[in-house]
């Protein structure tokens, strides 16, 4: 790995005064504290994906990189519909609860960050207690209700708590970036001649759109991750989501391998998450802190 | 961009009040009032309606007999529910489970965490790399990873299975089941606490600890008395909120063992009564047992150890 490319530590080699020894073998340490850390980080995802590419016969094997590849495991999860029906169900349940939360807690977090209203601090400390409520209190009641509703095993019944919980998230989030927003900017744009409306849309919302997106991603990824309401709430394929379906393939008669199904379906999902994290690395650090620890 | 123009005009009266300004209000702060109700409006009616009502509704169905075979049978029965909750061996059992659960990953990811966090603060190399890849655990969804700490510890499927001597599955056992259990969560979930503390030790200034060197403070003794405790406020933040979420561990146990040989947590006794005994009622009281445990714990983290709530206005 990449220990491998640090190179020996030679001394004199660099004409510092300080030996380069010492600098090497400190590189050496880090190189090889950050590769530890890296590896530990994604083993597990790369063991679904090597049992995710091996043949049925192949899965017992134990060898990291499969000795007889196939991609008929992920032919499999794509040609039924247990699995497209809940990848569907999954983008669609996600997307709209974390379009409605952003668009609320901005909303909301607007409010928090500029205005002097009573009930700021009950606002807050709501939010705070639903954050840390546990999803399993709700599950009872809201199984009750939704079947009582005909919100039992439709995506309003998911949308609906998943954008509970994103609330709160939205709102320490996008209070903590609204604050750092310098507002006087949209006076300043007034004084020049813009109207509100152009001091809002080219001023105001592009400072605001980074939090925005950062909020969108945490949020979204919370959706996502949901298996207590998605096992809970719904029954069919018409809503549920694909952490609740890889759940349902074991049992299911029409995979014959269920280990190299599950496999494939895990690693589809967690696609769009690898792609979250490398494109928006930072923001999601800054999200994910802004919120918790005030700087 | 043609609007950058540098802020002439000084800071609005609206937004800048002092706090403890006792003076009437104006025109200005009364409709500033009522703007931010109207913007809190919709999130605080979704919130509320969503938990305080559901909230409210199992309170009642947990004070009535409420099995779903028998719908037509329910009646008020009083506290019997949670008699017959705290009087079981079984509700104590996933109590005392979840309860390690908490204690264990959570004292193990704070002295990871706090370790990461230390690594990503001063590594010389690679600080962006790692901060990339221990976001791969945090963002990944609880059941995936599970699933693939599943594998990997089931004999015939895993790698880690297989380094142990042979016949071992240790997803099968009472003690190995929780510890497989007590992994997953860490693995998941150190990230998260590793990022809440680099936060905070980002806060400590370099100077204070240059000038402890000088003094021939040594690294432990910088770290305890200088860093822990500029850090506090980012520690208790960082454990409380982690507590509180393992407390309501779920996912992993789900996946991993089905709650077999003893390794059920209170979430997934509550889930097993609804859907397996189909009891509403007795599953409404463990439901909120675990709320208001839930509650006491917050409670105490906030009261006792002074953890700031965060949002909370520090002026």
């Amino acid at each position: 790995m990449s220990t491998v490319t640090v190179p020996a530590p030679r001394a004199g080699r660099a004409a510092r005064p300080t030996g380069s020894s010492t600098d090497n073998s400190r590189l050496l340490a880090w190189t090889t504290v950050n590769t530890v850390i890296i590896v530990v980080s994604i083993v597990p995802v790369l063991w679904l994906l090597s049992l995710s590419f091996k043949t049925p016969a192949s899965i017992p094997d134990s060898h990291f990189i499969p000795r007889h590849w196939t991609l008929e495991n992920y032919r499999g999860i794509f040609g039924t519909s247990l699995f497209t029906r809940a990848l569907l169900n999954s983008i669609g349940i996600a997307l709209i609860s974390t379009f409605l939360a952003v668009l609320l807690a901005s909303m909301a977090a607007y409010a928090v960050a500029r205005l002097r209203f009573p009930g700021k601090t009950v606002l807050v400390g709501f939010a705070l207690l639903i954050s840390v409520f546990p999803q399993i209190s709700l599950v009872n009641p809201l199984f009750n209700l939704w079947r009582e509703l005909g919100l039992f095993d439709t995506w309003p019944g998911l949308i609906i708590p998943y954008l509970t919980f994103g609330l709160p998230l939205g709102i320490y989030t996008l209070s903590a970036f609204f604050r750092e927003i310098p507002w006087d900017l949209e006076k300043a744009a007034q004084v020049d001649g813009a109207t509100p409306y152009q001091a809002f849309v080219k001023v105001i919302a592009p400072l605001a759109a980074p939090g925005m997106v950062t909020t969108a991603i945490l949020v979204f990824i919370q959706c996502w991750n949901d298996f207590v309401f998605a096992i809970s709430l719904t029954s069919t394929n018409r809503s549920r989501t694909v952490p609740a379906a890889i759940a349902f393939f074991s049992g299911a008669s029409q995979f014959a391998q269920p280990i190299g199904s599950i496999a494939a379906a895990a690693v589809i999902i967690t696609i769009p998450i690898i792609l979250f994290v490398l494109f928006f690395q930072r923001r999601i650090v800054a999200g994910l802190t802004s919120g918790a620890v005030k700087g | 961009m043609t609007t950058a123009a540098p802020p002439v005009e000084p800071a609005s009266p609206a937004g800048r009040h002092k706090k403890g300004e006792t003076a009437p209000l104006s025109e200005g702060a009364r409709a500033e009032r009522r703007l931010g109700l109207m913007l809190c409006a919709p999130a605080v009616i979704v919130m509320a309606a969503v938990t305080l009502y559901p909230v409210g509704y199992a309170i009642y169905l947990s004070l009535e007999r409420y099995d779903l075979r028998f719908p037509n049978a329910s009646k008020f029965v009083g506290f019997a529910n949670y008699g017959t909750v705290l009087s079981s061996p079984i509700w104590w059992q996933a109590f005392l489970v979840t309860f390690i659960i908490t204690i264990a990953s959570v004292a193990v990811e704070f002295v990871l965490g706090m370790a990461l966090a230390f690594v990503m603060h001063r590594a010389i190399v690679g600080r962006g790399l790692v901060r990339t890849f221990i976001l791969i655990p945090y963002g990944i969804v609880t059941v995936v990873a599970a699933y693939g700490w599943k594998y990997a510890w089931t004999p015939d499927t895993g790698y880690l299975a297989n380094l142990l001597p042979s016949g071992n599955a240790p997803l099968t056992h009472h003690v190995s089941g929780l510890a497989v259990i007590i992994l997953a969560e860490i693995w998941k979930t150190t990230p998260f606490m590793a990022l809440l503390l680099l936060a905070g030790m980002a806060l400590v200034p370099e100077e204070l600890l240059r000038a402890a060197r000088v003094d021939g403070a040594t690294a432990w003794q910088r770290f305890t008395k200088i860093m822990l405790p500029l850090m506090k406020p980012a520690i208790l933040v960082a454990l409380l909120f982690r507590t509180l979420d393992a407390f309501r561990v779920f996912d992993n146990i789900y996946v991993l063992t089905s709650g077999a040989n003893n390794t059920r947590s209170v979430s997934i006794l509550g889930y097993d009564n609804l859907f397996t005994a189909l009891n509403l009622g007795v599953g409404s009281a463990v439901s909120i047992l675990l709320f208001i445990t839930v509650a006491i714990l917050a409670f105490l983290f906030i009261k006792i150890f002074g953890a700031a709530a965060p949002g909370q206005e520090v002026d």
